[in-house]
This record gives C-alpha cells, sequence and structure tokens, in this order.
C-alpha cells in the first residue's frame, strides 16, 4: 500500500441555513487518505454523511461547504465548476448509497442504468458497454446477470440491488469510493455478503474506501484506520486494529455499549456524553 | 392422470391465461364492458326519471287520448321496466338513440356531425397544453423560487382564474377585429362551408384529404384561437401539475445517485426526474382532455363551434331527451375510453404497474 495522499481535507465545515439558523453539521474536519480504507463512525447527526457528500460536492442546495483545503491529487474540490465536477463524479470519486429502493431509479432497467454511469466517462459503442454492464454484474457475484440486466429495481431484492449499486459505482473505475453505509438498509445475513464482495473488489482494484457506518464492529473489520465522530467534529483517529487502545471517552464508550458474546449478562452501560467532546 | 393432478394443472392454466398479455387484455375488455353496462343504466333511469314525457314530447299538447295511447304502445312504454331497458340497451348497441326533436335528424347522425368538432378542438389544445406545459412546468421547478418559477405560476394563476368567456370575447376583439390575424367564429369562412365533404368530421384532416390548401389554411386561421384558450387553461393546469410532481421527484435518492454518476444535469432531470413524473402526470393529462372532449359549453357558443357541449347544452334546454341521453353517451363512453388509455399508458410508463 503506498502512502501517496489521494485525498487532503483540513478543515472542512458544511453550515446549512435553515428557517430555524444555520446548523452546523461539519465543524472543522481534517483527514489525509492515502490508498487505504478509511472508516467514519458516529451516531446519527454526527456529520459523516455530510463528510462524504461535501467529498463530491453533493451538499444540499441550502447548504453551504468551506474548507482551508480539500484536494484530490492535484484537484481542488473546494472550487470546481458543474463541468468539472462530472468529470470527478463516477469517474474517479463514486459513492454508494444507502438503500437500493431508493437510491436506483424505478422507471429504468438496471442495465440501462450501469450503462449510463460506464458511457458517461468511456466512449464506447452500446455493444461493448453492454457486455461491460454484464461482466460487473457478474463480479458482483450476481448468478444470472443477463436477467438482471433486463430487469428493473423493484424486481430483485435488497442485496442484489445493493450489489447492483456496487456493480454501477464502480464500473467506471473511480480512485475513490465513498460507501455511506452501503449495508444498513439489508438483513444482517446479507450485510456480510455484500461488504465481503466490495470488500474484494476494492482491494483487487486499488482502490481507496471511505467507510462511513454507525456500526463500530463492522467497520474496524474493513478497515485500516478509523475516524470517529461526534457532533460535527473528529474526536478520536485511530488505527483499526487498536482499536481498543482507544483513549477518547466516546469511543470508549461506544465500545463498552457492544454486547459481548462470552456469557457476560450483565446491563449494558449507558453512554454518559460531556458537554466538552462537542467542542472538539 | 388423478383428477386432483388435473383439476391442478387446469388451475394452473388459468392462472397463466390471466396474467398473460390476452388475459391483461381481456380484463380491460371485461371492465370496459361493465362500466359502460354501469352507464347505460344511469341514462336509462334518468331518461324514466325526469318529469318530462317523451309521449307528449313526440305528439304534442293537443293529441286525442287514443293517438296518445298508440304513440305510447309504439314506443315500448307500456312493457315492464327490465324489458324496456332490454330494448333500449339493443338499441343503443345498435347505434340507435333515437330522433332528435329539435334538429330532426337522428341523434347518431348529430353526434357524428357535433363530435368531431369537439375532438379537433379538445385534441389541438391538448397537444398545444402538453408540449408548452410540461417544459413550463420543469423550468419552474428546476428554478424553483426564482423569477421563471414565478413567472409561471403567475401564467397559471391568470389561466385558472380568468373566466374563458372573458377571455374567449377579447381574444376575438384583438386578434380577429383589430389586428386581423385570424379568422372570426365557426369552423370555415361561411361561403366555404358546402364545398367540404366530411369524410371524418375533423376539418383539418378533410380539407387536407381534398387536398385544398386554401381551405385548409383556413381552417387552420379559425381553429387557432379557440384551440389557443383552451390550451391555456389545460397549459395552466399540466404546468401547475409537472412542477409539483417534479419537485417531489427532484428530491428522490435516485436523482443524487444520478448525479455521483456524474451525468449532466440535462439528463438528469429529462431522462431521471421526468420518467417518473409522466407516471402520475399521464393521468392529469388524460382527466383534462377528457374534460375538453365533453365539449367546452362557452368557448364553443362563443366562438360559434358546432360541437358537443353546445349540441347538448341546446338540446338540454329544449328538452329534447334523445338527444341529451345520446349526448351523455358519448360523454360517459368518451371518459371511459380515456381513462383506459390512460391505463394502458400508466403501466407502458411504470414497470412497478406492469403484471
Amino acid at each position: 500500500m503506498s502512502n501517496e495522499t489521494l485525498l487532503s481535507v483540513k478543515n472542512l465545515e458544511v453550515t446549512f441555513n435553515t428557517p430555524k439558523g444555520d446548523v452546523h453539521a461539519v465543524r472543522g474536519v481534517s483527514f489525509d487518505l492515502g490508498r487505504e480504507r478509511l472508516g467514519i463512525v458516529g451516531e446519527s447527526g454526527s456529520g459523516k454523511s455530510q463528510t462524504g457528500r461535501a467529498i463530491l460536492g453533493l451538499t444540499a442546495a441550502n447548504g453551504k461547504i468551506t474548507a482551508d483545503q480539500m484536494t484530490f491529487h492535484d484537484v481542488d474540490l473546494a472550487n470546481l465548476t458543474p463541468k468539472q465536477w462530472r468529470k470527478v463524479r463516477g469517474a474517479r470519486i463514486s459513492m454508494i448509497m444507502q438503500d437500493p429502493k431508493y437510491s436506483l431509479n424505478p422507471v429504468m432497467t438496471i442495465g440501462d442504468q450501469i450503462i449510463e454511469a460506464y458511457r458517461e466517462h468511456h466512449k464506447v459503442n452500446a455493444k461493448e458497454a453492454r457486455h461491460r454492464a454484464i461482466d460487473m454484474l457478474d463480479a458482483v457475484k450476481i448468478r444470472d446477470p443477463e436477467r438482471v440486466f433486463n430487469s428493473y429495481p423493484h424486481e430483485v431484492s435488497g442485496g442484489m440491488g445493493q450489489r447492483v449499486m456496487i456493480a454501477m459505482m464502480l464500473i467506471p473505475d473511480p480512485e475513490l469510493i465513498i460507501a455511506d453505509e452501503p449495508t444498513s438498509a439489508l438483513d444482517v445475513t446479507v450485510q456480510l455478503q455484500v461488504m465481503a464482495i466490495l470488500d474484494d473488489l476494492v482491494r483487487d482494484r486499488g482502490m481507496a474506501l471511505i467507510f462511513i457506518s454507525h456500526d463500530l464492529q463492522l467497520v474496524s473489520s474493513f478497515c485500516d484506520r478509523v475516524l470517529v465522530m461526534y457532533q460535527g467534529h473528529v474526536v478520536e483517529e485511530i488505527k483499526a486494529s487498536a482499536l481498543h487502545e482507544a483513549k477518547h471517552p466516546y469511543t470508549k464508550g461506544l465500545l463498552n455499549c457492544l454486547p459481548k458474546m462470552d456469557g457476560d449478562h450483565s446491563d449494558l452501560p449507558i453512554l454518559e456524553r460531556e458537554a466538552s467532546w462537542a467542542e472538539g | 392422470m388423478s383428477a386432483v393432478k388435473r383439476k391442478k394443472r387446469d388451475g394452473r392454466n388459468r392462472a397463466r391465461f390471466a396474467s398473460g398479455p390476452t388475459g391483461t387484455v381481456l380484463r380491460l375488455v371485461f371492465s370496459l364492458a361493465i362500466t359502460f353496462f354501469g352507464l347505460l343504466f344511469v341514462t336509462f333511469l334518468i331518461g324514466r326519471v325526469l318529469p318530462i314525457d317523451p309521449v307528449l314530447a313526440a305528439v304534442g299538447d293537443h293529441a286525442s287520448q287514443s293517438t296518445y295511447n298508440r304513440v305510447r304502445e309504439e314506443m315500448g312504454l307500456n312493457l315492464p321496466l327490465w324489458q324496456q331497458f332490454f330494448i333500449y340497451i339493443s338499441n343503443v348497441l345498435q347505434g340507435n338513440f333515437g330522433q332528435s326533436v329539435l334538429t330532426s335528424n337522428t341523434v347518431l347522425d348529430d353526434i357524428k356531425r357535433v363530435f368531431p368538432a369537439t375532438l379537433e378542438l379538445a385534441t389541438i389544445a391538448t397537444i398545444i397544453g402538453v408540449v408548452l406545459g410540461i417544459p413550463a412546468g420543469v423550468f419552474a421547478a428546476i428554478n424553483k423560487g426564482k423569477w421563471p418559477d414565478h413567472m409561471v405560476r403567475v401564467i397559471g394563476l391568470a389561466g385558472y382564474s380568468m373566466p374563458i368567456f372573458w377571455l374567449g370575447l377579447m381574444g376575438l376583439l384583438v386578434f380577429y377585429m383589430k389586428l386581423d390575424w385570424v379568422a372570426g367564429p365557426g369552423r370555415l369562412d361561411s361561403f366555404y362551408l358546402d364545398y367540404i365533404e366530411p369524410t371524418t368530421g375533423l376539418m383539418l384532416v378533410d380539407t387536407l384529404i381534398e387536398g385544398d390548401m386554401d381551405l385548409f389554411w383556413n381552417a387552420v386561421s379559425h381553429i387557432v384561437l379557440p384551440a389557443s384558450i383552451l390550451a391555456y387553461f389545460s397549459l395552466a393546469y399540466i404546468a401547475r401539475m409537472t412542477r409539483s410532481f417534479m419537485l417531489e421527484q427532484l428530491s428522490q435518492e435516485y436523482i443524487l445517485t444520478a448525479r455521483v454518476k456524474g451525468i449532466s444535469e440535462h439528463r438528469i432531470i429529462w431522462r431521471h426526474a421526468l420518467g417518473n413524473v409522466m407516471v402520475p402526470l399521464v393521468t392529469v393529462i388524460a382527466l383534462s382532455y377528457a374534460n375538453l372532449l365533453e365539449g367546452s359549453v362557452l368557448t364553443e357558443i362563443i366562438f360559434a363551434w358546432p360541437g358537443l357541449g353546445l349540441y347538448i347544452t341546446n338540446s338540454l334546454l329544449n328538452a329534447d331527451m334523445n338527444a341529451v341521453l345520446g349526448g351523455t353517451i358519448v360523454v360517459g363512453a368518451v371518459f371511459i375510453g380515456v381513462n383506459m388509455l390512460s391505463d394502458v399508458l400508466y403501466r407502458l410508463l411504470d414497470p412497478r404497474a406492469r403484471r
């Protein structure tokens, strides 16, 4: 794994202008990312998803992104025109969304949606694109790719839909994948399968991964490094293998909340929050 | 093969039959027939309940009792109600709606004459409404809260609040009288009227069939103003609905997915979002079209347009019951037909509705 920096974020802030006043979703997040797998963990509202969206410039219209630095290779993500964004999105940075039930277009066939992702960035004819898309469906371990290619999203299961999502986002061969809670909408039994498929593909193709989740356990088993976020701040950055050495009380609290399988049936502790954590 | 097994297979065959394309068509035809039967039942009841004596309408006030009785028997009004209903249904199915007292033609001939006039007007108005209304609604939605949005809303609101008879008269005053850009009331200039053989009854088509371009442009010049005015109302409605459907779709998750893929905003709006907007919009357009096909009485009066609305209204004012009921059946049948059509389109546009 090389140490070159792909993505560098310094002091990222995302603020939403709402009728009730400004909401600071992300406050001063900084991190560097090489060709590695970085996990971002936090509870809902901690700003982890908004961090992911800000990297793709897809913050909602009433949101404002500021950062001292936000670069991807030599591309300054803070100052891109819509046209320049389109060269980055999909082709170089892509994102896997949460729930295939809502994130796939219900009136377009799966094949059309995958082909569209590919042809946007690669000039090939329809036949070649179709061939590629079916290969890609095969790569995400869909047994009957021809049939799924011609199906509509409502005709496949959640796990299958999420594999389609992975195929669609990986087909243009981006360098960085942001996976925003990619398995949260799935059954527990399917979660690991889908994660394993994603993990294999990301490794094989040497992609970097930002894995956003609230599931500390899942993140630590698939990532090299973990950022723990709380109220828009990064409260701790730690190697996934050294999670048990976490110093921040919030991370420790989260780890303590996990039920143990070794027969300890005592009540799980309740996380006592301190106001000082939110100041970063 | 045991009886149970055979029965099972029959069941499966039937299930397959009912779910295939043939099954869909058959079910469609069946529900169409049921609805039409209901329509006939209602019109029959109205005809019997209304305090207009059809015998009196035919023989006049001064006929003797014996004449009255003879005519009553000829009309079958002495038969039991269920028999009358069967006779009524078989008559209607043969296209026999009776005679119009007012025009002394058969009602069928009258409808053949007036319905194409309304059909022509409604179709052109709907085409204009769709072609301009959908882009206007999309344009408003993607510029929500900015001036294009406000402009579309103001135009839409004006289209809603201006009375059509006023707009029609103003249109005639400005574009016909002052500017002389369009022709006046009627479907053709009066000295052309008997030139044209009513093959389809649609003036624009008939003149083209005859190959007479002068007549064709005369018909265009006559239809353009009433069609535009009707179109304005349907445009206002379609634009408003498109705007709200579009806003709903643009906030969906799959739009974000499309943006992540890096595809153009143009394609996101016109392919991804509009593809989903068309599903509910088809019903809106169909209903607005069906409303226009009913005949817009005010427009037809102002523009002396010999259409269905004018015909039914005149018949109603003269207690010409056969004509009214015939017209009602046509309007009802048109509604059923347009609804069926929108059902079929809905299925084509939304894969989730196909079974």
